[in-house]
């Protein structure tokens, strides 16, 4: 008796023990429901949202293999900044520009210039021709196609200057041009280049007149060269994303659509340094303002108009030709817009009245009467309050760029509109909140970029100096020209080809047509003319 | 049983009250550190990156290297997210609590050291309360020191039934 009850007590005893050890495991079970409860209603929420709808098909990623079939030459028709920087992207960067980023990548770990470069894949090109009209910029282009650290390793084989771009032109040797000089060499370039059966590309504006625009399309259509418009946003991952969620019509219908650039440096409106060396001996001004209009003798104002040219009409055609055609291709590129049938615009010198004579506060308007479109752009040179792009559709609105609020690099949020015919029920019922965002991109979310200057995250907010394939960051810049390339190698179409460069150019000539005669510009498709 | 002692080290005896509002804090704070940890898990977007780029005062130069290292990042976000759901359920459960006591009030006081509100330290990141030189955080990694100094689980908590004898 007293055995069992003995035995009863330590049976007691031990459930006891094992009830006090497993005491709090209820609490988990009741964390678990929880959990259970919150991930079903954010699944139900997540399921009424965009981003189900969305097919996540990723940007192409970068296609290798084509590289490797054909050797190509090229050359560097004006070594400027741009010209620099494609040429970088084709895989040859000066010493000094190696030495000053790896030195930078040393002190500041989030500095990834260097690594981006190297990193490269390389274009298996050469650069043997370069024609700059400035001593310093054509020897620094010798050096970088000397540079023997580059992705790839050491270059095959250095370049040759030429004085003029024709004699660069009647070198038998070299496959592909790029074109970076001012916009107002840009046609007569070109056009010679695919006469002498050179691939191009070039920089945009595509020309600086509508005349030119005519010409370069026709010649390249002629000779069937392969020619590439140097707008790096073709390739930004971003772009694309946009594309397919507009295409799938989650804004619905489309009626206005709002294009902004804010710059508030003198960088940013072109006051750009004038090189210490540059003077009469060591610059050809006469062949460099042999196409423009006005022609001045050399002096210290043909200084600072060889150095800033995107000042002056002579040379370019200002916001137009350098900024809007950015965002005007970005737009033709996710919606297809086209050229449309009439643009006005506006705008005025009200802030750097430095004896410039392009405006630094410029906007046009485009109309696209068969599409019920209307495109607005709005530029500042004098302010950073960065307004970004909108779509606005009836559905939804689309803001891609300059929201660094979601920590985005070239990403772009969606917003339901209150009054959305296609979200009403979900809208109602509160799935759907016009408050938050119903659909965020923001690609590399988990890379940091150090990119720091208030210039280079203009161009990085609008996806210009980064992009991403597959999470990994790439200089769009170095795709465009591979794109270029392995359309060369391919015998297909480049992303920028001629047809939408031509669209851009007429687009652009329209725009700045319409400031400069204060007057509405209708285009005439049939005629292919201006009225 | 309101008489009732518990003891908790050789040296500490509690009464009912002071006992269960320990175990109270204990689970509670598991609860915190586990769903901190499984939200960070579930979530595919989650980076420790926007947090340690955020980083101020002397741990700002080491949150640097490791977002500027891919590799590090990851290993971070793992530790992370892994670490707080593990401490997390200890807690609750009462699963080797003293250590993994140590380990959240590690885990806390990294992330008060990484981003302490100092004077003259600004964050870009909005703070969801008022705070000088204390927080939460703070205060959550002392709470967790208590935790350790005054062990519950060998009495309540699945320590009961690792460190079984002693209480017979």
């Amino acid at each position: 008796m007293s055995e069992n009850s003995n035995k009863n007590q330590s049976a007691d005893q031990d459930r006891r023990e094992f009830l006090k050890a497993l005491a709090t495991v209820p609490v988990l079970g009741l964390f678990l429901v929880n959990l259970w409860q919150k991930l079903s209603r954010d699944k139900l929420k997540r399921a009424n949202l965009l981003s189900d709808l969305v097919q996540e098909k990723k940007a192409p990623v970068v296609i290798s293999g084509l590289s490797d079939s054909k050797h190509l030459n090229i050359g560097i028709i004006g070594y400027g900044g741009r010209g620099s920087h494609l040429v970088r992207g084709a895989g040859f960067a000066t010493k000094g520009w190696t030495d000053a980023t790896y030195e930078n990548s040393k002190n500041n770990k989030l500095d990834k210039a260097f690594a981006t470069f190297m990193s490269q894949e390389d274009l298996n090109c050469s650069l043997v021709g370069v024609c700059d009209l400035f001593d310093v910029r054509a020897n620094q282009a010798i050096d970088a196609s000397q540079n023997e650290v580059r992705p790839g390793g050491k270059p095959k084989k250095g370049a040759v200057r030429y004085r003029h771009y024709k004699e660069l032109l009647a070198n038998m040797n070299i496959d592909a041009v790029i074109v970076a000089t001012p916009d107002h060499w840009h046609s007569r370039i070109t056009i010679d280049a695919a006469k002498a059966g050179k691939h191009v590309y070039c920089e945009k504006g595509l020309t600086r007149t509508f005349d030119e625009a005519l010409n370069v399309y026709d010649t390249v259509k002629r000779t069937g060269i392969t020619l590439q418009l140097g707008h790096q946003n073709r390739q930004v991952e971003a772009n694309e994303k946009a594309k397919q969620i507009i295409d799938q019509g989650l804004l619905g219908p489309i009626n206005l659509i709002e294009l902004t650039t804010n710059r508030n440096s003198p960088w940013g409106a072109w006051v750009w340094t004038i090189h210490p060396d540059g003077n009469s001996k060591t610059i050809d001004w006469d062949t460099f303002q042999e196409p423009s209009p006005n022609k001045i003798p050399f002096g210290e104002e043909a200084l600072r108009r060889f150095f800033r040219w995107r000042c002056w009409y002579d040379y370019g055609t200002g916001l137009s030709g350098d900024l809007f055609s950015h965002d005007f291709d970005a737009m033709n590129q996710i919606m297809d817009l086209g050229i449309p049938k009439y643009a006005s615009s506006s705008g005025g010198i009200y802030f750097y009245k430095d004896g410039r004579d392009v405006p630094d506060v410029w906007h046009a308007t485009l109309e696209y009467p068969e599409k019920d479109l209307t495109l607005l752009y709005s530029a500042t040179l004098s302010s950073n309050d960065s307004r970004g792009n909108r779509i606005m559709g009836h559905d939804a609105s689309m803001i891609l760029g300059g929201q660094s609020n979601v920590g985005s690099v070239g990403g772009f949020i969606v917003t339901a509109d209150q009054e959305s015919t296609q979200y009403r029920e979900r809208l109602e019922s509160g799935v759907i909140n016009t408050k938050y965002p119903i659909y965020t991109y923001s690609p590399g979310s988990k890379q940091i970029d150090g990119v720091t200057s208030a210039t280079s995250q203009y161009f990085a907010n609008k996806g210009l100096l980064y992009t991403y394939r597959e999470g990994k960051r790439v200089d769009p810049s170095h795709l465009h020209v591979k794109d270029w390339l392995d359309s060369i190698r391919g015998g297909t179409q480049p992303k920028c080809n001629i047809e939408v460069a031509f669209q851009e150019a007429v687009t652009c000539a329209m725009a700045t047509e319409s400031y400069l005669t204060g007057r509405r510009v209708e285009w005439d498709p049939k005629n292919r003319r201006l009225i | 049983m309101t008489d009732q002692k518990h003891i908790l080290t050789p040296g500490i005896v509690v009464n009912n009250l002071q006992f269960y509002g320990l175990v109270a804090l204990r689970v509670l704070i598991g609860w915190h550190i586990l769903y901190e940890g499984i939200a960070k898990l579930i979530n595919p977007y989650w980076s420790s990156a926007a947090y340690l780029l955020d980083s101020k005062w002397i741990f700002s130069g080491w949150a640097e290297s490791i977002v500027s290292d891919p590799t590090l990042l990851t290993i971070s976000d793992y530790v992370n997210m892994w670490g707080l759901t593990l401490v997390g359920l200890c807690l609750v459960l009462g699963l080797y609590s003293r250590h993994a006591a140590i380990g959240g009030m590690v885990f806390i006081l990294l992330y008060y050291l990484f981003a302490p509100p100092l004077l003259g330290l600004e964050y870009s990141r909005p703070g969801e309360g008022s705070y000088l030189i204390v927080n939460k955080n703070l205060i959550e990694a002392c709470a967790l020191f208590v935790l350790y100094t005054f062990p519950t689980s060998h009495l309540i908590g699945l320590d009961r039934l690792l460190s079984k004898p002693a209480s017979k």
